[in-house]
């Protein structure tokens, strides 16, 4: 066949190959240029609507820079008060288990004011999804330390750099969420390169047919990025990112189910 | 030999001129165009459409929905 | 389950109606003196009875937040605590309003400030019909004087919340709590299955998704939202003040008084009559929406009114406004947990009131 097939013969319904999935609204989001919330918004998105699952899906968003997340995914949501998504996520869950109920959390959200809700709704082992957004600030407020702030890390309330014996030390919730017997999948991923958005993404198709067989809380970190926050470039921040989150915040599963 | 020809299009009123689809792009079609969107991003643009593949990184990757892809079997 | 007479403590007896009105789910947290109710609930495995949920929350705060949860489901959820822990809830009451959700939360009230005493006492007056929380908001407040009506305030509560979306509270005191009546209670009703068309119950093709929020960036659409929610506080205010008398018609002198301090103050109006005196009492049933209209018809024809509470003088700041300076009011009342006595009171509206 010919080698010259011009772009408008491509451009065809029958040979479409990826388009923004119909679970998201065509709200243009409030997120900075090349945050990481963005992407991993569509790949759940992706996820809800390849396991035809829209109808089923109640999502709970936190406070913080994803707050308003309910304005993007078309499904049923909650917002929540900060930090208290999983208890949300608990009474929806035990109220309509047939739905599947996830939860969608920043790190000062979820591992500084939540950290309690966190524990004990992952020790309980709701059979909910939680989604853990860790980029290491506290951007929705402007760029404060969070509990996840790396050491020396500057941020608006860590200016010189986080002083471990001052601010304590950045705290792996991941790995305590691991710990606890009512937690069944857990892993960390990143949505900065094309291969890391794929695994994510069967990360949460996978949370998703566990839930389906109420088999306890799956939890799914994210390490990402704050190019506003970190006063970066998209690009810039995601070179910093795996240079300086990764080796504190490896990728990669905690506990995955013995299939 | 079977080779894969794809397009992108772009919905340049959504693109926040990020750059991170031109980064995954492995046959380097993408740049940021030197005009505007409405809001004021130097938005993406296909500059070299022959060498794209329709792998699918650029879109995956855009954290703002704004690329589709297509692709043919030639 | 038929209509049933049975002694039982008044936390019990809010639990079993909750179980008996077709309540979806509880969560609560151990407080005294209000523990009963979750043990109550825990034993009685209403799971079974009805298929209602039962679920003791790692805090108040987290119960608190269940409630939010459950009740944007559009199910009728409830939560319990006392004073401490209420002061707990009040962040999550405050979104639970703002997002104009129906539920019922019960106080069962100590002694404060801070810990307190777990003695009972009705310090919690402001927080409750005052907003409490941030914010200008309003819960529905009931406050029962008897076992009886901590049973039957959990279907009224529940009534009312979800006819205005708002929550409700039903605000008692450790003395009710822990006080044994014999209660009528009412028979089993069916747990409701249709939910409210504005429930997060998962977004079907026929309509636009549902979202339960309290935020609203754009200023002027908060303002009107603010203007909608006082206007729904307007029209409770109208239409669903409760009360009640106890030998007001020949009255010369008013107590004013709810909860454990009617109880006693209906004793203090027989002894007063005994001396002579003419009292009558006035019971709110409904703290908020507060009997503000008859507190002023009554002001008209009487010489004083004395405002009873186990506390350092809350309602009485209610009942003031209410008569905007017509008759004397002045406030006697116990703190730290001490039930006044009906002579007390009398001997405080001689001195207060009457000028003996």
């Amino acid at each position: 066949m010919a080698d010259n097939i011009s772009v408008k013969d491509i451009i065809k319904p029958e040979n479409l190959v990826h388009k923004r999935s119909s679970v998201m609204t065509d709200n243009i989001m409030h997120y900075c240029p090349g945050c990481g919330h963005g992407t991993t918004h569509q790949i759940l998105a992706e996820v809800i609507e390849e396991m035809g699952i829209q109808q089923e899906t109640i999502g709970i968003t936190p406070v913080g820079c994803s707050v308003l997340m309910y304005n993007y995914l078309d499904i049923d949501m909650q917002e929540a008060a900060h930090g208290r998504a999983p208890a949300l996520a608990t009474a929806i869950k035990r109220l309509l288990p047939e739905k599947y109920v996830f939860t969608y959390q920043g790190d000062g959200d979820l591992a500084a004011i939540g950290t309690a809700e966190t524990i004990h709704s992952c020790n309980r082992g709701e059979n909910i999804l939680i989604i853990f957004i860790n980029n290491g600030i506290y951007g929705m407020t402007g760029g404060q330390m969070a509990p996840t702030t790396l050491e020396g890390m500057k941020s608006s309330t860590t200016p010189y750099g986080r002083d471990v014996k001052l601010m304590g030390n950045p705290l792996k919730i991941t790995d305590i969420v691991a710990t606890l017997p009512g937690t069944y999948y857990v892993t960390r991923q990143s949505v900065h390169k094309p291969g890391n958005v794929r695994k994510t993404k069967k990360a949460i198709r996978k949370a998703f047919e566990y839930q389906k067989h109420n088999k306890g809380t799956c939890f799914i970190e994210v390490v990402s990025n704050c190019p506003s926050g970190w006063k970066m470039t998209p690009v810039e921040s995601n070179k910093w990112m795996e240079e300086n989150m990764f080796p504190f915040y490896p990728l990669g599963d905690f506990k995955v189910p013995e299939e | 030999m079977a080779k894969l020809k794809g397009s992108i299009v772009f919905d340049i009123e959504k693109c926040k001129g990020c750059g991170v689809c031109v980064t995954a792009c492995p046959t380097e079609v993408i740049a940021m165009a030197s005009e505007v969107n409405s809001k004021g991003y130097n938005y993406a643009e296909a500059v070299n459409m022959d060498a794209c593949t329709g792998c699918t990184n650029c879109a995956v990757v855009c954290p703002d929905g704004v690329i589709t892809v297509y692709r043919v079997k030639i | 389950m038929e209509k049933e007479l049975r002694l039982m403590k008044g936390n019990e007896a809010i639990a079993e109606a909750a179980i008996r009105a077709g309540t979806d789910a509880y969560f609560g947290y151990p407080i005294t003196p209000q523990s009963e109710v979750l043990e109550y609930l825990t034993a009685e495995k209403p799971h079974e009875r009805t298929g209602m949920v039962v679920l003791q929350a790692e805090s108040e705060v987290a119960a608190i937040n269940m409630v939010y949860g459950g009740a944007g489901c559009g199910k009728k959820v409830m939560t319990s605590s006392s004073s401490p822990g209420v002061s707990l809830k009040q962040e999550g009451i405050s979104y639970i309003a703002g997002a104009e959700l129906p539920c019922l939360i019960v106080n069962v009230v100590r002694g404060g400030p801070g810990l307190g005493t777990i003695q009972p006492a009705q310090s919690d007056y402001f927080q409750a019909t005052k907003g409490g929380g941030h914010g200008d908001y309003r819960l529905i407040v009931l406050a029962p004087s008897s076992v009886q009506e901590m049973a039957d305030f959990v279907e009224l509560a529940f009534d009312l919340a979800f006819k205005y979306r708002n929550p409700a509270m039903i605000l008692s005191d450790g003395a009710i709590g822990q006080m044994m009546e014999k209660v009528w209670l009412k028979p089993q009703k069916e747990r409701k299955k249709e939910l409210p068309a504005w429930a997060t119950t998962g977004k079907t093709p026929d309509r636009e998704r549902n979202i339960i929020t309290s935020l609203d960036l754009d200023s002027y659409k908060q303002e009107q939202f603010n203007i909608k929610l006082q206007e729904k506080y307007r029209e409770i205010q109208e239409k669903e003040v409760r009360f009640e008398t106890f030998q007001c018609d020949d009255a010369e002198y008013l107590l004013v008084a709810y909860g454990t301090s009617a109880r006693v103050s209906q004793k203090a109006i027989q002894l007063a009559r005994e001396e002579g005196i003419k009292a009558g009492l006035l019971r709110p049933i409904t703290l908020f929406p507060f009997p503000s209209t008859e507190i002023s018809e009554m002001a008209n024809r009487i010489k004083g009114i004395l405002s009873v509470e186990m506390s350092a003088g809350q309602m009485v700041e209610d009942v003031r406004l209410s008569v905007n300076g017509r008759v004397p009011v002045e406030h006697f009342g116990r703190m730290g947990g001490i039930i006044p006595t009906p002579e007390e009171v009398v001997e405080n509206l001689k001195t207060k009131i009457i000028g003996e």
